[in-house]
């Protein structure tokens, strides 16, 4: 099974990375562009055929260690 | 009094912390391995800069799972005095020890260069030789140092008396909320701090403003145990 | 690419036929020649083995030549060139150990990670010597810097350096970056690495012993960076965008634990001869070691850690993946050197044996799939002399009269100019974004003319630095040469350090023209000969030719690092004005030179004529006066003269502390002419009011020409010219433009 989590910065901090890539777009002509926001996409390789047991799984392995909750958001979706 | 200087693979700062300790205070130092897993032999710890685990994914998110940490928590709640100095700072929120979180500097590059610091509480064990309001110059060097928390966290750190250093009024280097360069928690014996003091223990290197965070705590351990105690 | 490749290489038949070494940059000449070594024709894995060695990048086909000019011996130097780096002695058994390398094609392509990568391998040189790296430098061109495309390439490799330099936690202590648009498209990119050992911990990469066990150690081959060494050695050209394949990933968390984890082995005394993976990874490793112990070396390449499936042994013997080193060990020694690897978490693979029939032999799923002389891949790789011809530009400016322009009426005008162009302005933008003070010794930092870093538990320093100025070496490359070398050691000096040795980085076009070839040689005669006449042989260095753009060749730009052994850290000097009331002596003569000059490019828009002239005695002579005024302690600041000559000089004296200075310089050349001529050999010195008699003594003792300037003093820099008004402006005002013109071109 496989597991794609994506973390992205909460949406009251600021996230100077997308700013700068706002800035970037919008001098290259992209003026349409509103906010960006830049976060961490991550692909899990999961060794179970047991969906509940890999949601709760990915789920502890966010709060744990791949996002840091104080700042970050993440979701996650699950395949195969 | 004994201490150790915590070494993580990617840490680069362990050789500087120890070198400051036996030069400015003369105690012994040990370096102790990431694995470690008891840390009762020694009164105080530092968790050094660099870079753990190459800092990837987020700055201290993977330090914070060596076997050591949980010595270091227990150290700290034993009221050991542990300080956190740049990536150590960023281990130290990710694990919880201190309130809030390191984001990228705001304008997104590596900073290095000298700072000026207000010392806010002079009354942690780590800032007892310094005068109140006193500015120091002591060090940055981070990519990450942007302290933040929400302001709940910050109105606390605030009346707590928690918020140990500021950067000078107006040169704020990395977009800290209210200028923080260094906090500490609610028993004051754990410190994080993302300048460097241990680069600032000698004038042929640009400034011994450092210096007295190890002659402070030296002096408070040495307080704490009395009269009866030598070294 | 290298997915088809795996489907289907071509046979030795198919590559004969279809002249299928060409794409390799193998001539059919090289070709017969590798056929007869071999006395068969190579298959695809030979023939890849073979271009690698044989490029220019490893073999220095077309330099060699050249480089046998330069004196290679001295009575401090350990250890010359042909190993990772050289190595001079320092006293008490400590010694130290530097080079320079480009990576000038991997960071016009991909600039965060070209630069990087570059960092992290000349690192590995370093350590793979047994030494510890205490400090990095750089010498960095670009484009001019209005140029969206010259930012990109400035911004992301002061960011892959800073990445690298920082993580690793090496402190980037100085360096030099200029500007001009002779680089466009092709920026250099020159890291230095210095490091200290102790006499008996020297190693070399040998692959000594038959019968003994090749190890790999480092992170698993992938397909990155297959051809690395031959695409330095090609013109860049607009599909080079496209070549991004050939360039490697660095990742200097992984680097810190490899170096920390071989020192920890070299330490342990255990190691027979230890190599870096460099440029042609596993095949120049394997095949050097082999070389230079005079044997031969099995590798069975499907113990190589591997990153992805279906490795080819031509990819894995071509692929530079990074951070990767190759030992030899005797074999009882395995399970402590595995337990070294363990601890620190690297990779250590068994992959090979050292043989005593002088063949590399590789082995693949169990047949023997190359087979080829080590010799031939080592040494003989054909030597080109290059035809050399004059150009037709220097004879052209032998006849351009540098001063014949309006005489400048406003010199304050003119040093703001000069202030803000950016090979002269502030680097402070640059060098913020490198950890300069990691490692706490670093006494003298970035901005200064040479950065200082002590020798830990003693009372010596090290002084270092980078300088090439590749407008002089253009327009007279074999007196730009010499200017490469003096400056470097006239920074050395000023810092209080004894000159030692340097390393040399030779950034050229392309070796096939003529014009070009007469450059390197004739750069290359000037470096010799002040080497020699300086004391400062050349211990090591590196070669990067076909730097081109569209245009043309770059300036010719031989870059030298220099470094220099401070005694006492009393000696140690810096370039600012200390005091209110200190005397400034400026020390050498002043002519009327302004060819390649900074007032000539800036402010007349030009880069014509003869560059300054330099006679090595009159130099020699300047820098033991000022070394020993220094060690007698009668010197307060001293600053070399450069670019933007005396006028920028006392800007910049006046700067480290914000102190101003009021100067009269007695002069019978134009007032513009004086303050921004590029005269060599002169030396800015000053020196508290009760020594400056000695100070000035000494110097008309040692026969050096030298003139009491004026004084430091108050906040403003005033400059007159035989007693009439020139320069006049705040040193904060001054200051501001300096410090301001880098951020501020980037922003715009």
């Amino acid at each position: 099974m496989k597991a794609t989590v994506y973390v992205t910065i909460k949406e009251n901090v600021l996230d100077p990375q997308g700013a700068a890539v706002q800035g970037a777009l919008h001098s290259l002509g992209f003026k349409e562009v509103g906010k960006v926001r830049i976060g961490k996409y991550m692909e899990l390789t999961l060794d179970t055929n047991d969906r509940s047991e890999a949601e709760a799984r990915v789920k502890a392995m966010c709060e744990k260690l791949l996002a840091n909750t104080v700042v970050e958001d993440y979701r996650f979706e699950l395949e195969g | 009094m004994r201490f150790a200087v915590i070494v993580f693979p990617g840490s680069n700062c362990d050789i500087d912390c120890y070198k400051a300790v036996e030069e400015t205070i003369g105690q012994p130092v040990d370096y102790v391995w990431h694995t470690a897993t008891d840390l009762s032999a020694y009164d105080a710890i530092i968790v050094p800069g660099g870079f753990s685990y190459g800092d990837y994914l987020r700055c201290g998110a993977i330090a914070r799972f060596a076997p050591v940490m949980n010595e270091v928590r227990k150290a700290a709640e034993e009221g050991k005095y542990v300080l956190g100095i740049c990536n150590g700072f960023q281990i130290l929120t990710e694990a919880g020890l201190l309130p809030g979180v390191l984001l990228r500097n705001r304008e997104l590059k590596f900073r290095c260069h000298p700072a000026l610091l207000e010392v806010v509480n002079n009354e942690t064990p780590f800032t007892r030789d310094y005068a109140k309001g006193e500015i120091v110059n002591i060090p940055i060097a981070h990519g990450e140092g942007n302290y933040y928390c929400d302001e709940e966290t910050l109105a606390k750190l605030e009346a707590n008396g928690q918020v140990v250093f500021r950067y000078k009024a107006g040169e704020n280097p990395n977009g800290s909320v209210s200028d923080i360069a260094g906090i500490c928690n609610e028993g004051r014996n754990v410190v994080g701090m993302m300048p460097h003091p241990e680069r600032a223990v000698s004038e042929l290197l640009g400034s011994s403003d450092g210096k007295r965070m190890f002659t402070s705590v030296l002096s408070a351990w040495r307080e704490r145990h009395g009269a009866t105690v030598n070294g | 690419m290298a997915q088809q490749l795996t489907a289907k290489e071509p046979t030795a038949e198919q590559i004969a036929e279809y002249k299928i070494y060409r794409e390799f940059g193998v001539s059919d000449h090289e070709y017969d020649l590798i056929c007869k070594f071999l006395g068969r024709k190579p298959n695809y894995t030979e023939i890849g083995v073979f271009s690698v060695m044989w490029s220019e990048h490893c073999a220095y086909k077309n330099s060699k030549p050249v480089l046998k000019k330069f004196p290679v011996s001295g009575p401090h130097v350990l250890m010359g060139p042909g190993e990772g780096a050289g190595i001079v002695d320092i006293g008490d058994n400590q010694a130290v150990v530097f080079k320079i390398e480009s990576h000038n094609h991997p960071s016009a392509v991909e600039p965060y990670q070209g630069a990087a990568t570059g960092v992290g391998g000349i690192i590995r040189d370093i350590f793979s010597m047994g030494a510890r790296p205490v400090a990095l430098l750089n010498s960095l061109r670009f484009g001019k810097l209005d140029n969206p495309r010259v930012k990109y390439l400035f911004e992301n490799v002061v960011a892959g350096i800073a990445g690298y330099g920082n993580c690793i936690g090496i402190p980037t202590v100085a360096g030099e970056v200029m500007f001009d648009e002779s680089y466009e498209g092709n920026p250099l990119v020159n890291a230095m690495c210095v490091g200290l050992i102790d006499h008996d911990q020297i190693q070399r990469g040998v692959a000594k012993g038959v019968g003994n066990p090749v190890f790999y150690v480092g992170p698993a081959t992938g397909r990155d960076g297959i051809h690395g060494a031959t695409f330095a050695s090609v013109e860049l050209t607009e599909e080079s965008e496209e070549k991004r394949t050939a360039v490697q990933v660095g990742d200097p968390f992984m680097e810190k634990l490899v170096m920390e984890a071989c020192l920890e082995l070299i330490q342990s005394g255990i190691v027979l001869g230890i190599q870096d993976m460099g440029a042609a990874g596993l095949t120049c490793s394997s095949a050097e070691m082999a070389a230079k112990a005079g044997n031969g070396l099995e590798l069975y390449l499907d113990e190589v850690p591997q990153r992805e499936e279906g490795m080819t042994p031509y990819e894995m013997m071509l692929s530079e993946s990074q951070e990767r080193m190759l030992f030899v060990i005797e074999p009882q020694h395995e399970a402590k050197a595995r337990e070294i690897f363990e601890r620190w978490g690297v990779i250590c693979a068994k992959v090979g044996k050292v043989t005593d029939d002088g063949r590399l032999r590789l082995f693949h799923k169990g047949e023997v799939v190359a087979d080829m002389p080590v010799k031939a891949l080592v040494d003989d790789c054909p030597v080109y002399h290059q035809r050399s011809e004059e150009p037709e530009y220097y004879r052209a400016f032998a006849n351009v009269d540098t001063t014949a322009f309006e005489e400048i009426a406003d010199l304050t005008g003119a040093l703001k100019k000069v202030l803000a162009s950016p090979s002269v302005a502030s680097k402070e933008w640059v060098y913020n974004q490198y950890d300069y003070m990691v490692r706490t010794s670093t006494v003298v930092r970035p901005g200064s003319d040479a950065a200082v870093v002590q020798v830990p538990g003693t009372r010596k320093a090290l002084a270092m630095t980078t300088d090439g100025n590749g407008r002089y070496v253009y327009l007279d490359p074999e007196v730009g040469g010499k200017i490469a070398v003096a400056e470097a050691a006239r920074n050395v000096v000023c810092s209080g350090a004894e000159p030692l040795a340097i390393t040399d980085n030779l950034n050229f076009g392309s070796p096939e023209k003529p014009d070009v070839f007469w450059q390197i040689e004739k750069a290359t005669d000037g470096m010799a000969e002040a080497c020699r006449v300086l004391g400062t042989p050349v211990i090591g260095g590196n070669v990067s030719l076909y730097n081109e753009n569209e245009k043309g060749a770059i300036y010719p730009t031989p870059v030298v690092g220099m470094v220099g052994l401070v005694h006492d850290l009393d000696h140690i000097t810096t370039q600012e004005f200390k005091a209110e009331g200190d005397v400034i002596v400026l020390v050498g003569e002043t002519r009327a030179e302004l060819g390649g000059s900074e007032l000539q490019y800036a402010v007349l828009g030009k880069t014509e004529g003869r560059p300054p002239q330099i006679d090595l005695e009159v130099e020699a002579r300047v820098q033991g006066a000022v070394l020993e005024a220094i060690r007698q302690g009668l010197v307060a600041s001293a600053h070399d003269l450069s670019e933007g000559g005396l006028a920028v000089a006392l800007a910049e004296s006046c700067f480290g502390r914000g102190l101003g200075a009021v100067v009269n310089v007695e002069t019978s050349l134009r007032a513009d002419v004086a303050l921004f001529s590029e005269s060599q050999s002169r030396i800015l010195l000053s020196a508290k009011p009760e020594k400056a008699d000695a100070l000035v003594a000494l110097l008309a003792e040692k026969g050096v020409a030298h003139a009491v300037l004026g004084k430091v003093e108050g906040s403003d820099l005033v400059v007159r010219v035989n007693g009439r008004d020139g320069i006049a402006a705040p040193v904060a005002e001054l200051q501001k433009v300096w410090k301001e013109a880098i951020p501020c071109l980037l922003k715009n």
